[in-house]
This record gives structure tokens, sequence and C-alpha cells, in this order.
């Protein structure tokens, strides 16, 4: 049989408002899933704060100017291979960023008021394998996070 | 999340604890500045022993309080951070601009 890319062994969807309380909820519900392949608790750790980077993201700049929050929805899937690789990608409808390489910059936030440390996309870049961005102005964010689990 | 303080002549240790992230430091701010206003410590010791859960949110939180103790002259210490929370602290370079013990200072406020 021919070599393939490691089979996908499972994966989980969640979809939910783009309200503060759910940060919580965003990273239990990842770190639930991830807790099947068993990681190290740094590992589970790590994967919890870059999510919980992502979904703040999503809050906090993607849905700003939202009115009401209940129609601003967050798309989370998480889906790990048999070779133990996570991928989990965080998606808005928000306003999009104009600039992601600027928005990747090491402090650079604009949202200074609200005492936003700019460290988000570090935060997740350090916490994950990779990180990838796609974003599209007045449609939509799509952050997909991929960290090596499995022993 | 929620803390407790501790004072002992002009220096004032404050334990946090819980999950900071976005949702939760807005408000916990908004609270320990209070405090900080009304006791006015020449110490500030920033106990995170407690903290279960941290994420860019807690680093703008410490980043925070370390401008308000500045602008009051009070000196910040934080103390006893987590492997995690001071991974986080270290992205930043936080280990450079801030004065970090790693140890639980119990006793140390005299």
């Amino acid at each position: 049989m021919a070599r393939r890319a490691d089979p996908i062994s499972n994966s989980m969807k969640c979809v939910f408002p783009a309200r503060s309380i759910n940060e919580g909820f965003a990273r239990m519900a990842v770190a639930a899933f991830v807790a099947q392949l068993d990681p190290p608790v740094s590992v589970l750790s790590d994967l919890k704060t870059a999510v919980s980077e992502a979904v703040t993201n999503c809050i906090v700049h993607a849905y700003r100017d939202a009115d009401s929050k209940t129609d601003c929805p967050i798309y989370i899937t998480a889906v790990c291979t048999a070779g133990g690789l996570l991928r989990i990608t965080v998606r808005d409808k928000g306003k999009g960023i104009p600039d992601v390489a600027l928005a990747r910059t090491p402090l650079y936030t604009t949202d200074a008021e609200g005492e936003r440390s700019g460290m988000g996309f570090t935060v997740m870049e350090s916490f994950t394998d990779r990180l990838r961005v796609r974003s599209a102005v007045g449609k939509g964010t799509t952050v997909v996070l991929e960290k090596q689990v499995g022993r | 999340m929620n803390f407790s303080t501790e004072k002992s002549g002009d220096k004032l240790r404050l334990y946090l604890r819980g999950e900071i992230d976005h949702h939760n430091a807005a408000d916990v701010r908004t609270r320990i500045d209070r405090i900080l206003e009304t006791e006015l410590p020449g110490v500030f010791y920033f106990n995170l022993s407690g903290v279960t859960f941290c994420d860019s949110s807690g680093l703008g939180l410490v980043m925070g309080r370390m401008r308000k103790c500045a602008m009051q002259d009070t000196s910040l210490i934080v103390e006893a951070p987590s492997e995690a929370v001071m991974k986080i602290l270290n992205i930043a370079g936080m280990d450079k601009l801030l004065r970090i013990e790693r140890s639980n200072g119990n006793g140390k406020a005299s």
C-alpha cells in the first residue's frame, strides 16, 4: 500500500458565541479532547494557553464592533492523527485582520487601554509547533495550531 | 478568580487564586488597583502561587500593575509563579523587567 499521511484517528467540533465567559469553556473542551492522547501536563497546559489566546482574539478583536455577541460564532475543530499530531482550528466570522504580519509582531496591540499585552500570537507561536493565520477583512479569521502531542 | 491580602507595616502581600484569562482579568484588575490606591504600600508582593492558569491576559495584568506601582512609588515583587506562569512571563522578557521571587515568600513580609 502506498505510504500516506497519518490517518485521522479522532476529531471534534464545537461552536459557541463570542462571550468572554466561554474562554474557559473553550480551553477545557480542547483539553478534554486532548486528554485521550495522554499528554504530559506541560503540553496540556501549553495547548490550553494557546487556545485561550486564539479564542480571546476572536472576542476582543474579531467581534469588537458587533452589537450582540450571541450572533458571533466561534468555531473550534480539533483533529488528532494516529501519529499523535494535534491540529486545532479556531475560526470566526469577524472583521478580519488587515495586516497579519503586523498583528503577529510581539507587543503589537490595537487595544492598549484594555490592558492587552500584545503577546497573543507570540504566545500561540511559542506554545505550539506551528501556527498559521489566514484572514480576510470583513469575512473573518482562521487560526490553525499544530502540536505533536502523542508520546 | 479571587484574592486575599496580608498587611505588615508598609508591605502588602496579595495572594491571587484561580485562572487568569481575559474574562477574569478585568474585574480583578480594578479590585487590585483599588487596594493599591487605598493602602499605598511601600512594597507590593504579588503572590501568584495560587494561579492555576495564565495566558497573555495575565501578562497584561502584571505589566499593568508594574506601571501602576511605578506611578505611586511602590516596589513590586512578583512571588512564586508556577512553571507555566513563569513561561508566559519569560516570553515577554518580564524576568528582566521585574523582580521575581520563585519561592513562596511566606514570613518574609517583615
